[in-house]
């Protein structure tokens, strides 16, 4: 007998459950014979909401055909008819966002095409993670994972801006918080998410640091899922161990190591420029470290001339460093670069903190980090954000998209994943503990660091500037012309000040 | 009666041309003339704006220090290009021709690295000149030399900036000088046994055998390998992808990739078609003079 109720139990829990996956939302029998509005009116408070309503529910009848099939928004509905009532926050968000000229959004289906450059190891599994999660809430649309390799989004970029132009963007795609979203004409080719941002209350649970780099011309233009760190020096602990050496906090420090280091026959300092970004990158957590945080964010707004002796100082730095590096760094990209620490014969390199995630993936543990001498106190950052193209064919797949990119759960899951923290801070000491010991020290940082934004992934400054920055570095490594470069530069800074305010 | 008819072939022609000569009037011609007025506008974001400016983004391209470095590069890779591949192509051709045995093996062997594409050339010639470290060892090229006892030839390859793309052309030759080879094979089979023999028989040296009569019989080959090799020169993209990237210092960097980058990447679109129309210039350079005389010749013929 207990075990006929046990099995039925257990039947009943898989079936709720099962009930229970899709859209948040409640399940609702209408009473008698009434209309779509009639039923929004008394289950959200309000009879506009009737669409929302219409498209939840049928987006329910494409997974389960018990649902109604809703035809048209005067359609009578029949007593006994099963609805799926959405939450109101989904349901405000949708009437924020739906198009009346566009009844099709109203059947639910179709495709979800999302656009971004994470093809590899943990940026896939997240992305992945996310994708799960979308699918729970949303099984009747179908996932299209539209990834083009190429580090840091260069190639991605290229392609998704003729695409852009002509009119046939995917339905959501990755995009770096800051100035990068410049490079895309957001007014013309974006739908401003002002008011996904209001209704779903993400002003309040993101940092301001973050809210001041995600508006642009007065509008959020795409909802961030993570936050990395950039300037953060690795370093392999067996020889960092074996010749008794502590992590350099300045870079006199930093430079007496290299000296011991080389004379040993260690690599001191590993890099890789086969991207063409990374010594950008490595010169960029420099010009922190000489600048400081409200120095170095000047440099972008204009405020902080680039004639300052700081950016010398950088560049005489960097110079210098160019003598420990290992001589086949032009060949190698920074995890080429990386496999130097696995082996134990490089013992630094800075790098942003995706490298932890790669390291793990390696199986490489024997690895210690610090900020970049120089800069501690300062948390170099950048994010990645989803966006809602302006012809995007099937926007409201693309909204459910960004709430699950918003949404805490979604967050969580995909950042456990890729080794980057999640852009809410409202996370619970128990969701915070699923984290690795990394990610977890890289939270408390952020939470008490000064916050500036990254240049070289597209944070701080427009594309055209970072290219022309970048390109000066990347001169720079063969000219080694301290005065020369810091000309290009000055000459960057104002071509791009100019365009900007033109 | 008769004319008539005429009138209807005349048609009939004219019609089946029409689609190719509106395909290629659009696609090629009404490009290029796209790309030429694209470069005298002022498009310097996503969103395209055709304000008139005239020469400005020419003039700004000649003054920018990377152009001008992507202009050198190129001319140095199609010196080394050219001129590698002509002679090493020659070379293989004159050794064939000697009827040595098994001819279809080597034969085969020299014209392999042409069925590749550059991208998997680069790929192969990036692990190849990998320059490596002391401390994780050598390899590719370098691994050799250090094997044979020549350590001491070892070098940066692509990744020494004073080497940069001169490595990139030894890829290059590596992959187009089989093709030469059976180009000038073919062109060294055209010429009659007797003409040499005429020639030994009047105290002819060999050298003097191939340097008076046999390589001005080759000269319309030549003339076809240096345009077809320097076509493919202006325009190398590919294999400097796969191989070296921009480089140090720009050290591998042409016209080509500059291209790219500043159009998609610091969405100088004007400035990207500029750099379009100045490759577009060069290779007409070379290829117009080849085509008016060709049209010539045939005209006498």
């Amino acid at each position: 007998m207990w075990r006929k109720s046990y099995l039925v139990g257990l039947l009943a829990v898989v079936l709720l459950s099962w009930l229970g996956w899709g859209q948040a939302g409640h399940e609702y029998v209408v009473p008698a014979t009434t209309t779509l509005k009639a039923i929004a009116q008394e289950t959200l408070g309000d009879a506009a909401y009737a669409p929302a309503v219409m498209r939840a529910t049928n987006a329910k009848s494409l997974a389960d055909p018990t649902y109604l099939k809703i035809r048209t928004l005067d359609m009578e509905i029949p007593e006994g008819a099963k609805l799926w009532i959405p939450e109101r926050v989904w349901a405000e968000a949708f009437m924020a966002f739906w198009d009346p000229n566009r009844p099709e959004d109203l059947f639910g289906g179709g495709k979800l095409v999302v656009g971004s450059w994470w093809t590899a190891g943990g940026e896939a599994e997240g992305l992945n993670a996310l994708f799960e999660i979308y699918d729970e809430y949303y099984p009747d649309v179908q996932i299209v994972n539209a990834t083009i390799a190429g580090g840091a989004g260069f190639v991605f970029r290229a392609v998704i801006k003729p695409r852009l132009i002509a009119g046939d963007p995917p339905d959501t795609f990755q995009l770096h918080a800051g100035l990068e979203v410049e490079g895309y004409s957001p007014e013309t080719y974006l739908t401003p998410l002002d008011e996904l941002f209001e209704i779903m209350g993400w002003t309040e649970v993101l940092p301001k640091d973050l809210l001041d780099l995600l508006l642009y011309k007065g509008h959020f233009w795409g909802v961030p899922v993570n936050i990395h760190r950039a300037n953060v020096l690795w370093y392999d602990k067996a020889i960092f161990d074996k010749y008794g050496i502590t992590p350099p906090e300045n870079w006199d420090e930093f430079f007496a190591i290299c000296e011991k280091l080389k004379a040993e026959g260690v690599v001191p300092f590993v890099m890789g420029n086969a991207g063409g970004w990374e010594a950008a990158h490595l010169f960029e957590t420099i010009l922190i470290s000489t600048m400081g945080a409200e120095g170095y964010k000047g440099l972008w707004t204009g405020e902080t001339p680039w004639t300052s002796a700081g950016v010398t100082e950088a560049l005489e730095i960097l110079k210098k460093i160019l003598d420990y590096v290992n001589p086949d760094y032009a060949a190698l990209s920074w995890d080429g670069a990386g496999e130097y620490l696995i082996a134990h014969k490089g013992a630094m390199m800075i790098m942003g903190d995706w490298t932890n995630g790669w390291f793990m993936a390696k199986g490489y543990e024997d690895y210690g980090w610090a900020p970049v001498p120089d800069t501690g106190g300062i948390f170099d950052a950048l994010s990645d954000t989803f966006c809602l193209p302006k012809r995007a064919p099937n926007p409201i797949n693309a909204l459910g998209w960004l709430m699950v990119c918003g949404s805490k759960e979604g967050q969580i899951a995909f950042n456990t994943r890729k080794g980057s923290i999640p852009a809410r801070t409202d996370l619970t000491a128990a969701e915070k503990a699923q984290f690795n010991p990394y990610l977890r020290s890289c939270m408390d940082d952020f939470a008490r660091d000064a916050i500036v934004p990254s240049v070289i992934h597209g944070a701080a400054a427009i594309e055209s500037w970072v290219t022309d920055f970048k390109d000066a570095v990347n001169l720079f490594l063969a000219t080694k012309d301290v005065a020369g470069t810091q000309r290009a530069l000055v000459e960057a800074a104002e071509a791009a000040l100019a365009a900007m305010k033109g | 009666m008769r004319r008539r008819r005429l009138k209807g072939e005349r048609l009939v022609t004219l019609l089946l041309l029409l689609p190719s000569v509106i395909a290629v009037g659009v696609f090629v011609y009404g490009f290029i003339g796209w790309t030429g007025y694209v470069s005298m506008s002022n498009w310097n974001q996503l969103l395209p704006d055709y304000t008139f400016v005239g020469l400005k983004n020419f003039f700004k391209l000649f003054a920018h220090p990377r152009f001008q470095i992507d202009l050198r590069n190129l001319a140095v890779f199609t010196a080394l290009f050219l001129t590698g591949s002509l002679a090493i192509g020659f070379l293989l051709a004159v050794l064939l021709d000697r009827k040595v045995r098994g001819e279809g093996f080597f034969r085969t062997i020299y014209l392999y690295p042409m069925s590749l594409s550059f991208i998997v050339t680069g790929v192969v010639w990036r692990w190849l000149m990998n320059p490596g470290s002391p401390q994780m060892g050598s390899t590719g090229i370098n691994l050799l030399l250090e094997k044979i006892g020549l350590g001491f030839l070892k070098s940066g390859w692509y990744t020494d900036p004073r080497v940069g793309i001169k490595a990139v052309a030894v890829a290059a030759i590596w992959q187009m000088s089989g093709y030469v080879m059976a180009m000038y094979l073919a062109g060294l089979r055209g010429i009659p046994e007797e003409l040499r023999e005429a020639a030994r028989v009047d105290g002819a040296s060999e050298w003097q055998v191939y340097r008076y009569v046999i390589l001005p019989l080759l000269r319309p080959i030549t003339l076809g390998a240096v345009i077809i090799l320097g076509h493919i020169s202006l325009k190398i993209y590919d294999l400097i992808v796969a191989m070296t990237g921009p480089g140090i210092g720009f050290s591998c960097d042409v016209p080509a990739y500059f291209m790219w980058e500043t159009t998609f990447h610091a969405n100088r679109f004007a400035q990207g078609a500029a750099i379009a129309i100045i490759l577009l210039l060069m290779v007409s350079l070379l290829i117009v003079p080849y085509l008016i005389f060709s049209v010539r010749r045939e005209a006498e013929v």
